[in-house]
């Protein structure tokens, strides 16, 4: 079920302070954030996130496309290096 | 055989199931659509009169997004997800439920037939 409309979107008040005050400052600087859950709005546009997954910062530069999303679609939190071939999985449960 | 938006051709069936065979066209379209011409819905395709034709589409043409639009549409959408490097757009370009369902098992409407892999749970004739 998508969130209320009567609430509107849910923004971190801090990071979106930062993002006003980096712009007033005409700056452009990479903020580090560990808000994933953050609706982009549209004056996030142009500044770039640093978004953590659990483990890194992602670097996450915002473009107009993105207004809408939350950051965290942004920050891949699991990793797939993709199966192994047949052999070699056979291999390491000593099963040749 | 009416003709309605382009190249669909609904046969003898009751027109507010007949519609449902445009792309985009669903039985709640299907039914706002007749109401808005004012015509019975249970009356077949092809006993509709031409001008009844004529008021559909032109219903259809200037409210509905449907058939090659419609398509178009979606698949922007996705190209959109995926230019923008998004978790969703990952997960059409892998091909993989992009709704957050399991994969473990099921999720086949999206990766396709069953690819056996060796020494897999469940796999007769290992050990």
């Amino acid at each position: 079920m998508p969130r209320s409309l009567k609430k509107g979107p849910f923004v971190d008040f801090k990071l979106y302070q930062k993002v006003e005050h980096l712009s007033q400052q005409n700056r452009r600087e990479p903020i580090k954030t560990w808000s994933r859950a953050c609706t982009i709005v549209p004056e996030f546009v142009g500044h770039t996130f640093m978004v953590h997954n659990g483990k890194v910062f992602h670097q996450v530069f915002v473009t107009e496309d993105m207004v809408g999303h939350k950051l965290g679609e942004f920050s891949p939190t699991r990793t797939f290096r993709g199966h192994t071939t047949g052999s070699k999985a056979m291999r390491s449960q000593g099963r040749v | 055989m009416p003709r309605i938006a382009g190249t669909d051709i609904p046969d003898n069936k009751p027109i507010y199931i007949a519609l449902r065979y445009v792309y985009g066209i669903g039985p709640k379209h299907a039914n706002d659509i007749l109401a808005e011409a004012g015509i019975d819905g249970r009356i077949r395709a092809h006993e509709l009169h031409e001008d009844q034709v004529a008021q559909i589409s032109n219903i259809i043409e200037n409210n509905y997004v449907v058939e090659g639009a419609l398509r178009r549409q979606v698949q922007q959408d996705i190209a959109r997800l995926r230019d923008i490097r998004s978790y969703r757009g990952d997960r059409h370009r892998r091909g993989l439920p992009v709704r957050g369902q399991r994969t473990q098992t099921n999720a086949r409407t999206r990766k396709g037939r069953k690819k056996t892999v060796a020494g897999k749970k469940g796999v007769k004739g290992m050990k």
